[in-house]
């Protein structure tokens, strides 16, 4: 975890100070903002990580001598098929259409969108199909 | 470019190396003494105002730094190539790391890159300077065409696409303009000032141009405007000052007073009386 | 082989409630079949071969949308096509290419079925977000493409649709909006591959898989993941302003309301030249891999090179007015510093892909051609880019044929690099080679073609011939380095089409075997193709190339010019920090 939060932080380190440098001088506030948010958006998750490898023990993939075994077990659900990311980008797909062709394309849009999160919850709480 | 295992084969390693190395720098070199010590031009050329000849200048070195150093690249790569082709099933030294040389080729590309921005500096600086001018042209760009206005007289001159409006610049004298659109973004290009700016709507870009060389030039917007973007050119016309001052005097009629008025408060767009007909054999002047 | 390692392990059965990482062979057996598998699967490896094929058949248009244009510029006064239609086309032809050809194929395609596998992960850490990425990328492609199927045609503002060219008084029509509905699709769908990316390498690392022993195509899938995250909602926002201008008659992009034109570059750009290390990052990566295996060496300077993609990363944020210097309200000197100072780590990283080499034993396999040939033409397009970060040389090529062939250059580059990837990763997902015979003609054909292609088109931008123009009436001259350009157009077309020829004629037809390169990292340890989660079994990890280990204990690398430590039960001594 460790090394994880140290790109992030340091990136945003980086950020932050180029932003200095170049807000002061140029005063131009788009790139100052989305730079800043830039910097923020590393520190986030940076300072997540390094708050948690500072009080966790070296998970397997942290600790050079692992041994395969010392990974072994619960790695993580993982569903073998489902149908609703698809519902979901067909939901996507007619919502866009209506910023093209007209509001009536936000029925069936919306319509697919809310059914797939309805069936992805409830998918997910059955733990996977397959 | 590790330390080799043996140490008398070392030696000759080492020789070849260095034979290898001096050619690599050697030989840019001597293409630069073979072409009459005169730098080439790498494509570029020279242009018609002061500027424009710095800029080229930058562009030559820059060009042979980037011989020297493309050229290296390419050599320590044919060189790779060429000797270490596979021959056998034989498992090459497995080695990662070698520091002083990762320092080495991290330290010095730093100090070149400083370098070159130090040379551009010097030039950028020149060319963005804004010194005091006698004479100022209002440039603005519209779809499709320019309006050149000239503050303080009535000259003025506009023409939309095929029509190549000319505009008339005096040399030898530092001369203000103003570039201005009144729809989208505009490229205002003129390669032999080695120089181009956008027109932007809601910003007056300024800049000065010291023009050199009398001579007629051609210019084009560089930057998509629509559908006519193909086809916005001008030209520009450099004339000694003498010249100049005629052809501003030429104006002073009150018509032309009038006529200048309305033309600096009027927003040119294309007429369909001019729009070309696509693939046309128009001849266009150059 | 000696047993210095100690025999890879069997992964443990599954608890009986729980989904788990063994799962394979019996599967085909039952669940969905055909197109129904296709739509519903989660697989990476599926959903990765979908982004591959889909990615590459749009890199056919886009092709087919360059030829048209290169033969139009054959003659000064072409008339093959209408003005309007040749500004839709080379539209069309970068948002293919840029949008929807080369991020796909690099994130969603290779680095979406070799990521979880190189670091030994069963699949993407989020499965289902992963399938939902390919339907919107898919979607996406569409909305973009159906814009010719309008009656005003499809986009014409240029890929970069600056405003205020792009409003609804300058492009009014379907087209433009189905261009920007398209985006959004892609660019959510690339947002989601980001996000997965990140999680999957934070998260499914196999034991002992530490982050400074992933291989460094994972490497550089992690930072443009990142990237991906810091850049492309920027992007999206600003695409929803720019739709908001259109439509629902605010002023954002517009002087008349108040609004500023010059916004829309800086939204753009600060996604836009990440956006371009995006694109790169991915193919450094695997001409990193392709390097090593074929040198048969390590990759010389791995943490340098590590180092150096960081530092792309970091300073690609600060250097997106470099696009904008002719505008006349940037800040340069800024500008300038960064764009240049990206120049060194990327000299790192063409001075690590020597050292590779550097005594190696290397075997010309049309992978390893690929990634020369990617090499040398990522030179030529890296030293004109550093020309165009000084603002003076800039001023005077910006928006002529001079940036055309700057980026040409470099993206060619990455063509070759991709095509190296689907020559060295083609076995491992298929089981099966490509000929190689018709696999050298193609290099030869498109390395040849690349240079002659963009050579003229320096001297052409050089000489003043400006971009996006469909005629060029008043220097007919210009007229014999067009043609030289096409010709080389001609010649990259027609290694594309070795390329459909050498799928067709290779098809199932050379048993790869699981490691045909004697590669290193480890998504050649196990079958080719992989298994349903990936692995059977897995060596143990005590470098960046597990499976070079395994396969030859006695030719581990050598860290500092020394053998490493070994402890007694034979494994590598490490110092954990
Ligand atoms: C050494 C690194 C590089 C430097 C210093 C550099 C610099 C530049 C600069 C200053 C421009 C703006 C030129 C202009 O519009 O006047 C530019 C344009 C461009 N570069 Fe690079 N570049 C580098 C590498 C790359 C890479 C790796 C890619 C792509 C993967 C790339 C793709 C592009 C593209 C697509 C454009 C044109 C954008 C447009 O349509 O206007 N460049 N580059
Ligand atoms: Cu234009
Ligand atoms: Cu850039």
């Amino acid at each position: 975890m460790k090394v994880e939060a140290k790109v992030l932080l340091y990136l945003g380190l980086f950020f932050g100070i180029m932003n200095a440098v170049y807000w002061n001088w140029s005063l131009e506030n788009a790139g100052g903002v989305m730079m800043f948010a830039g910097m923020l958006l590393c520190f986030l998750p940076g300072s997540y990580y390094y708050f948690w490898s500072r009080r966790m023990k070296a998970r397997p993939e942290d600790d050079p001598n692992a041994t395969q075994t010392s990974g072994a077990g619960f790695i993580g659900t993982f569903p073998g098929t489902s149908i609703w990311p698809f519902t979901l980008g067909m939901g996507a797909f007619f919502v866009v259409l209506a910023l093209v062709f007209g509001i009536w394309f936000l029925i069936p849009g919306l319509g697919l969108a809310v059914w797939a999160l309805f069936g992805a919850t409830a998918e997910g709480r059955r733990g996977g199909t397959h | 470019m590790q330390t080799p295992a043996l140490p008398p084969q070392g030696a000759t390693v080492r020789a070849r190396r260095w034979r290898h190395l001096r050619r690599a720098v050697a030989l840019p070199l001597a293409a630069l003494a073979l072409s009459g010590c005169t730098i080439p031009s790498f494509y570029a050329s020279e242009g018609a105002t002061s500027s424009s000849k710095s800029v080229y200048h930058l562009w030559q070195w820059f060009s042979i730094g980037a011989v020297i150093i493309g050229g290296f690249v390419c050599i320590l790569v044919a060189y790779a190539v060429l000797r270490y082709r596979r021959k056998g099933d034989h498992i090459p030294r497995q080695s990662q790391y070698q520091l002083p040389l990762e320092l080495a080729y991290t330290i010095v590309p730093i100090l070149i890159v400083f370098g070159l921005f130090a040379a551009t500096l010097v030039v950028e600086n020149k060319e963005t300077a804004n010194p005091a001018t006698k004479v100022t042209i209002n440039v603005n760009a519209f779809q499709w065409g320019w309006k050149f206005t000239y503050p303080g007289t009535n000259a003025f001159v506009y023409g939309q696409t095929t029509q190549n409006p000319e505009m008339i610049m005096p040399a030898g004298e530092n001369v203000h303009f103003n570039l201005t659109s009144s729809d989208v973004i505009h490229g205002f290009y003129v390669h032999d000032f080695n120089f181009s700016r956008y027109a932007l709507p809601g910003v007056r870009n300024e800049f000065t141009i010291l023009a050199q060389n009398e001579g007629t030039y051609f210019g084009q917007c560089t930057q998509l405007c629509g559908l006519y973007h193909s086809l916005m050119y001008f030209r520009v016309k450099v004339v000694s000052q003498s010249q100049y001052a005629a052809w501003i005097a030429s104006f002073n009629n009150p018509a032309d007073e009038a006529a200048a008025k309305a033309a600096a408060k009027t927003t040119y767009q294309q007429t369909s009386s001019v729009v070309p007909t696509h693939g046309s054999t128009t001849k266009f002047g150059r | 082989m000696t047993d210095v390692l100690d025999p890879p392990v069997q992964l443990p059965p599954p608890p009986p409630s729980h989904e788990m990482l063994e799962e394979h062979g019996h599967d085909e057996h039952h669940g969905p079949t055909g197109i129904l598998k296709w739509i519903t699967t989660t697989d990476h490896k599926i959903i990765g071969l979908s982004y591959t094929v889909t990615s590459v058949i749009m890199m056919i248009i886009g092709g087919a949308f360059a030829e048209i244009i290169r033969a139009q510029l054959a003659s000064p006064n072409g008339t093959l096509v209408s003005l309007s239609q040749y500004n839709e086309l080379f539209t069309m032809h970068g948002s293919v290419m840029i949008y929807l050809f080369v991020g796909p194929f690099a994130f969603g395609g290779l680095a979406n079925i070799m990521v979880p596998i190189q670091i030994g992960a069963p699949d993407m850490a989020y499965p289902r977000l992963n399938a939902l990425s390919y339907w919107l990328y898919l979607t996406g492609a569409i909305t973009m493409l159906s814009g010719f199927f309008t009656a005003g045609g499809a986009a014409n503002f240029g890929w970069v649709a600056y405003a205020p060219l792009s409003n609804s008084v300058n492009t009014p029509g379907s087209g433009a909006d189905l261009w920007i509905g398209g985006l959004l699709l892609t660019g959510f769908s690339a947002i989601f591959t980001g996000v997965n990316i990140c999680a999957t390498v934070f998260y499914l690392r196999a034991p002992g898989m530490t982050m400074f022993r992933m291989p460094i195509f994972t490497w550089n899938m992690l930072v443009t993941g990142i990237l991906i995250l810091l850049a492309f909602p920027v992007l999206t926002a600003g695409l929803i302003m720019l739709y908001c201008d259109r439509h629902f008659g605010t002023h954002i992009f517009s002087v008349q309301g108040g609004g500023v034109p010059v916004l829309w570059q800086h939204i753009f750009w600060f996604w836009g030249h990440p956006e371009v290390y995006i694109l790169a990052l991915p193919f450094f990566g695997m001409a990193t891999e392709i390097i090593a295996v074929f040198s048969r060496k390590p990759v010389f300077g791995y943490k340098g090179m590590v180092f150096a993609t960081l530092t792309i990363a970091a300073l690609s944020l600060g250097v997106w007015a470099h696009h904008m210097f002719t505008t006349g309200v940037v800040l340069l000197p800024f500008f300038s510093i960064m764009s240049l100072l990206i120049a060194v780590p990327t000299g790192i990283k063409i001075f690590n892909w020597i050292g590779t080499m550097w005594r190696g034993e290397i075997w010309f396999s049309t992978a390893m051609l690929m990634a020369i040939g990617f090499l040398i033409t990522f030179l030529i397009g890296g030293l004109t880019g550093i020309y165009l970060a000084s603002p003076p040389l800039d001023f005077f090529t910006h928006d002529t044929y001079f940036v055309v062939a700057h980026f040409h250059s470099v993206v060619m580059a990455l063509l070759m690099a991709a095509m190296g990837g689907l020559y060295y990763w083609g076995p491992k997902i298929t089981g099966y080679l490509l000929n190689e015979r018709i696999g050298k003609m193609q290099f030869w054909f498109l390395f040849i073609g690349t240079q002659i292609f963009t050579f003229p088109l320096y001297v052409l931008g050089l000489e003043g011939m400006p971009r996006r123009v469909a005629i060029y009436p008043h220097d007919p001259q210009w007229k014999t380095l067009n043609d030289w350009s096409t010709f080389g157009a001609i010649l990259i077309g027609i290694s594309t089409i070795l390329f459909v020829v050498n799928v067709a004629v290779s098809w199932k037809k050379y048993p790869s075997g699981d490691n045909p390169w004697d590669a290193q990292t480890l998504e050649w340890f196990t079958t080719s193709p992989p298994p349903h989660h990936n692995f059977y079994r897995l060596p143990q990890i005590r470098s960046e190339r597990p499976t070079w280990d395994h396969n030859h204990p006695e030719h581990r690398s050598l860290t500092h010019g020394k053998h490493p430590e070994l402890t007694e039960d034979g494994l590598e001594k490490v110092h954990s920090s």
